[in-house]
């Protein structure tokens, strides 16, 4: 088994009134960033896992992340996954 | 965090310990490194002749750290010596995790306030839901079930952005914490001034309530018996800036370590039900919380206070990062944990109790009956010292104290230099004073609390007292919180007496007796000898309130050090009273009940202008004298208010204080959106001019509702009593008009209360 | 009769709901989140709280604790469960009720009175209530914002399926009215067959006139009168 660590990222999904993220934009708007067009919060999560190759890794943080790391009636996720070498 | 408490425990005969003794061994710690860690030359010099060898670095940190102000109070414990600490009812005063008080019937409350002044200046949310934390196990420690929290909080003005900053993430700490734990947050008070834009201040109150059997302390007892580490792991966070300069840190260290704590309201609310499962099944012997100082000061206090020694062995304690050196496991102060004696041969049941709640538990050492704290590594003996040594004889010094020069000259200030309002202009004055920082509805804060988790608050947050019931029976506790740092700058003394008389008439408005003293002493440095003054005088003030009143103090902190170099914060002596009502059915709430009642004024109107809102607001002046405090009027006042609720003669109650009459008339008019028509030409017994009558803060005054079939028997009662009470008016209507000799004013209720509760959220949102 | 009470690390309304049980003359019991069993109870309630600390989301990891599997079988065989706050959130998330809680829109918690309309009055918590009556039940919560996509929305309304929405006292429904952002005002829901009601507002906070009203005492009295006729009104 290898060592591999997965990077999932959960949004609101896109049609989703994210009023964490308007706060954030209304701030940013009052500090003089008038460029900014729209800021989203979302949840980083970091999972250390093992598994016999990348893509039965890539399997088990798809099944974790729709059961349990992201609710899908209103998040979507995306994740990334790599390979880590022990130090 | 008992090592901030206020402590009684015959330190003098142990002040100087054994003059000559023989010193053993060399000097291995550098002078400049007991000195980053706060110690002085003669305090190292102390800590040799009282151990009598040279200690070693880790024996010199664990001094340093419990003879810190924080942990040793060597600034303070002097002065708070004064304090009157017993009374029938207590159960047990300062020096433990908190104060116990007598309910009656078995059952008793446990209580505490605590100041996390700085942590939250630095980190709002966090600091203050640490605060919250440590001061719920400070009750749960003691095996009571924690069922209020108060929040005393003291600010900048709203118009800076870094004050809005801090409230905002104050308050969401403060929600965030107890809300998750299931902690009604019940009460407490707002301040605003602009003292607190260098240092606000997070005071925290927790009330629970227990049965007498049930109590449990701090102490180690029984040689051979176990000591074991609950609740969370122990890891880098939280260990003190003063030893930042030390070299024994790692690089790794340093760049990991948090000054600042996090705080897990989720594994506190574990830890609570793991707590009261371990006292109901009998299995606790001694427990006491880790907070400053971590192990050391919960290793030392609780072998002190048995009379025992304790050896730990640091290989056993469950640490959540690799690599931690002796001494950054003995200072941690990683939150939710406890240090605990079970009962003999019981500690398999005490783990499977912890796992059962997911939590953490290790035997990391033994009690013994040598009087020495032992700390062992890897089979190494790192550090050896009697643990009362450590634990309580930090040296207690004499401050220099001195009357600062701004007293007399702002006390002599008369109000009367100033134009007189116009009696047109008082209306819109006093909507002016209602929509004030101080003076408006504190709705937006509170409504951030969950004040109701536990189906027990009966008068909920914006009244005066809060009322709590005791799950499972009919009896209530009556809770407040209060101080006016105005009349404390202006005259510490007496501001604190106003503190306890105020904080004792909410009390008694509900109809609750007013029973003992928790507080906060907030303060400046106390190496000025102006603010040390300040200091001393608000704990007389504060002794003298609380024998008039007949309520010992059971425990509290003292806080220095609010300020920026220059400025200091206003004297804060924040009062926490606690209160109990044997039925809490007949609880009187404030706010006009009902349309048609009578209302009477109790209580006489003084020309008592010096250091009021109506000053500060209108002619932003902070000055003259405060309302003088008159102990035969308040105590005539307090038993008067419990015999009136207990005949069932009040629909509710209100306290008069700041503002005056005005704004007290118009929140008893916003409570429920009812108005009334007052005159208040009987009343006034001293010839004042309407708009003194209006803005006087003279104290010893409350504005009572009555059915009007017993507004004669209230008024008998009042006589019996040696009370004052006028009847002014009569409830009802949707304006609140007030008259005196042919001059009147009104109000609409319904426009001033919009102002009025939606002031704070309008000046936080920076309109 | 007797109501299990479902205590999760983190639950804290359980004694509420036991005392709530109490008022009605309910015997009641606390069912521990891993336990598998719930035989011996006419009535579930998923208490408040912050079942293991609503880190993730609020309800997310309660939803698998293994009490859970037990509850979903009680619900299939039609009895009455409850979830209040964050015992609705974690009905929500395990799927026995759909749709799921976003941040409220103006981002706090909030602890207060709220007004609500009943509008369901055929499960076995709400049928002693009257349709369209206006009720007193607090609030406080800081994810009470409902969310489900447009065509469950349309199912609940088409199905009569939203029991309890925040409304004006007068009973309309308004912006001003709505606490926390919810989609059509909905402030609790029930499945297709009924018996699972959930909603964000307490009820048991208000079963006793000391604590400031009784509007909550008939959603027990509910549930008692609809055991005792063995699951009929």
């Amino acid at each position: 088994m290898k060592s591999y660590l997965a990077k999932v990222v959960v949004t609101l999904k896109p049609s989703i009134l994210d009023p964490q993220g308007v706060a954030v934009r209304t701030g940013l708007l009052s500090m003089g960033y008038s460029d900014v067009d729209s800021v989203r919060l979302g949840k980083f999560i970091e999972v250390r896992l093992k598994a016999d190759d990348e893509a039965a890794a890539r399997a088990m943080v798809d099944e974790i992340s729709k059961k349990l790391l992201a609710n899908l009636v209103m998040e979507r996720y995306e994740f990334t996954v790599a390979e880590e070498v022990a130090k | 965090m008992a090592a901030k408490d206020v402590k009684d425990m015959g330190l003098d005969k142990k002040m100087n310990g054994p003059a000559n003794a023989a010193i053993k061994g060399e000097r291995t710690v550098a002078p400049e490194d007991w000195r980053a860690m706060g110690l002085t030359d003669e305090e190292y010099d102390m800590i040799c002749h009282r151990i009598g060898k040279h200690p070693n670095f880790l024996e010199v940190a664990m001094f340093s750290v419990m003879w810190s102000e924080h942990c040793s109070y060597k600034n303070s414990r002097k002065v708070l010596k004064l304090l009157p600490t017993k009374g029938e009812c207590v159960l047990q005063g300062p020096g433990e995790n908190a104060g116990i008080v007598d309910v009656g019937d078995g059952l008793a409350v446990a209580f505490k306030m605590e100041s996390h002044n700085h942590p939250s200046a630095v980190e709002p949310y966090q600091g203050a839901a640490t605060g919250s934390g440590g001061i719920i196990r400070d009750i749960f420690t003691m095996g009571a079930r924690p069922i209020a929290i108060l929040d005393p909080l003291f600010f900048g003005p709203t118009d800076d952005a870094r004050n809005r900053h801090i409230i905002d993430g104050v308050v969401a700490g403060i929600a965030g914490y107890g809300n998750a734990v299931g902690i009604p947050t019940v009460g407490g008070m707002s301040w605003f001034g602009k003292c607190y834009s260098v240092n606000p201040l997070v005071n925290v109150m927790c009330v629970g309530y227990l049965k007498h059997d049930e109590i449990r302390r701090g102490k180690a007892t029984g040689a051979g018996n176990k000591v074991m580490l609950i609740g969370s792991t122990t890891g880098r966070d939280g260990i003190h800036g003063a030893t930042f300069a030390s070299a024994d840190l790692t690089e790794e260290a340093q760049e990991r370590k948090s000054a600042v704590q996090v705080g897990d309201p989720f594994r506190e609310k574990l830890l609570l039900e793991a707590c009261l499962e371990l006292v109901a099944k009998d299995l606790v012997l001694g427990i006491q919380d880790l907070g400053a100082a971590g192990l050391t000061c919960a290793t030392s206090e609780m072998a002190s206070r048995g009379g025992s020694g304790m050896r730990v062995e640091l290989d056993l304690v469950p640490k959540r990062e690799t690599g931690m050196n002796p001494y950054e496991i003995m200072l941690s102060e990683s939150q939710e944990r406890m240090l605990m004696v079970p009962v003999p041969g019981k500690e398999g049941e005490v783990t499977d109790i912890l796992r059962k709640w997911d939590l953490d538990a290790a035997v990391i050492g033994e009690v013994t009956d040598c009087g020495t704290l032992t700390i062992t590594m890897h089979g190494d003996v790192l550090a050896e010292v009697p643990a009362d040594q450590l634990a309580e004889s930090a040296p207690a010094y004499d401050r220099e104290y001195v009357k600062p020069a701004y007293i007399d000259e702002l006390g002599s200030f008369d109000p009367d230099t100033l134009p007189a309002p116009k009696d047109g202009e008082l209306a819109g004055i006093i909507e002016k004073m209602a929509a004030s920082a101080n003076l408006c509805s504190k709705h937006w804060i509170y409504s951030q609390y969950d004040h109701q988790v536990g189906s027990g608050t009966v008068i909920k947050p914006g009244g005066d007292a809060a009322v709590v019931r005791i799950p499972g029976t009919n009896k209530g506790i009556a809770l407040t919180t209060d101080v006016n740092p105005r009349y404390c700058y202006l005259y510490p003394r007496e501001g604190a007496k106003l503190a306890v008389a105020e904080a004792a008439r909410k009390v008694a408005l509900t109809g609750a007796k007013p029973l003992a003293v928790t507080n906060c002493q907030n303060h400046g440095n106390p190496m000025k000898p102006e603010v040390y003054w300040s200091f001393r005088e608000s704990v007389l003030g504060l002794a003298e309130g609380c024998e008039v009143f007949g309520t010992p103090v059971t425990g509290g902190n003292v806080s220095f050090y609010n300020e920026d170099g220059e400025t200091a914060i206003y004297p804060t002596p924040t009062i926490g009273m606690v209160g109990s009502l044997d039925d809490v059915e007949k609880a009187v709430p404030s706010g006009f009940k009902r349309s048609g009642s009578s209302i009477v004024l109790i209580g006489e109107t003084k020309d008592e202008l010096g250091g009021s809102e109506y000053l500060s607001i209108m002619h932003g002046i902070e000055a003259g004298r405060p309302p003088r405090f008159d102990a035969a009027a308040e105590k005539a006042l307090i038993s008067f208010l419990t015999e009136a609720a207990d005949e069932g003669f009040m629909l509710s109650a209100h306290d008069c204080a700041e503002g005056g009459l005005a704004i007290a008339l118009l929140e008893d008019a916003l409570g429920n959106g009812i108005g009334a028509e007052v005159d208040l030409s009987d009343a006034n017994t001293h010839g004042l001019a309407f708009w003194k009558m209006l803005f006087s803060e003279s104290t010893a005054r409350a504005i009572i509702e009555v059915e009007p079939v017993k507004a004669a028997a209230l008024q008998a009662l009042a006589r019996k009593n040696g009370v004052k009470a006028f009847y002014i008016g009569r409830t009802g209507g949707d304006k609140l008009t007030v008259r005196m000799a042919g001059k009147s004013l009104e109000l609409d209720v319904k426009k001033v209360g919009g102002s009025y509760e939606k002031a704070l959220e309008s000046a936080l949102a920076g309109r | 009769m007797k109501i299990g009470i479902v205590v999760f690390p983190g639950s804290n309304c359980d004694r509420d709901i036991e005392r709530a049980a109490e008022v009605v003359g309910s015997e009641s019991g606390f069912i521990w989140h891993k336990d598998k069993d719930v035989r011996g109870y006419d009535a579930i309630v998923l208490p408040g709280g912050f079942a293991h600390g609503d880190y993730l989301r609020c309800g997310a990891i309660a939803r698998f604790s293994p009490v859970m599997d037990a509850v979903s079988e009680f619900a299939e065989g039609g009895g009455p469960v409850l979830g209040i706050c964050n015992g609705f959130q974690t009905l929500l998330e395990s799927g026995l009720l759909p749709g799921a809680t976003l941040r409220n829109t103006g981002l706090r918690f909030i602890c207060r009175p709220q007004k609500l309309r009943i509008d369901n009055v055929n499960t076995p918590f709400t049928h002693l209530y009257k349709k369209g009556e206006v009720l007193d039940f607090p609030i406080a919560h800081a994810e009470g914002n409902y969310y489900a996509d447009p065509d469950t929305i349309k199912l609940l309304e088409d199905e009569g399926r939203i029991v309890f929405r925040y409304a004006e006292p007068d009973g309309s429904l308004t912006e001003a009215s709505n606490p926390n952002g919810s989609m059509h005002n909905i402030a609790g829901i029930t499945n297709k067959t009924g018996n699972v009601v959930g909603l964000m507002p307490h009820p048991e906070r208000v079963v006793e006139s000391i604590l400031g009203g009784t509007d909550g005492l008939r959603v027990f009295k509910s549930v008692m009168s609809w055991c005792g006729k063995g699951g009929v009104r």
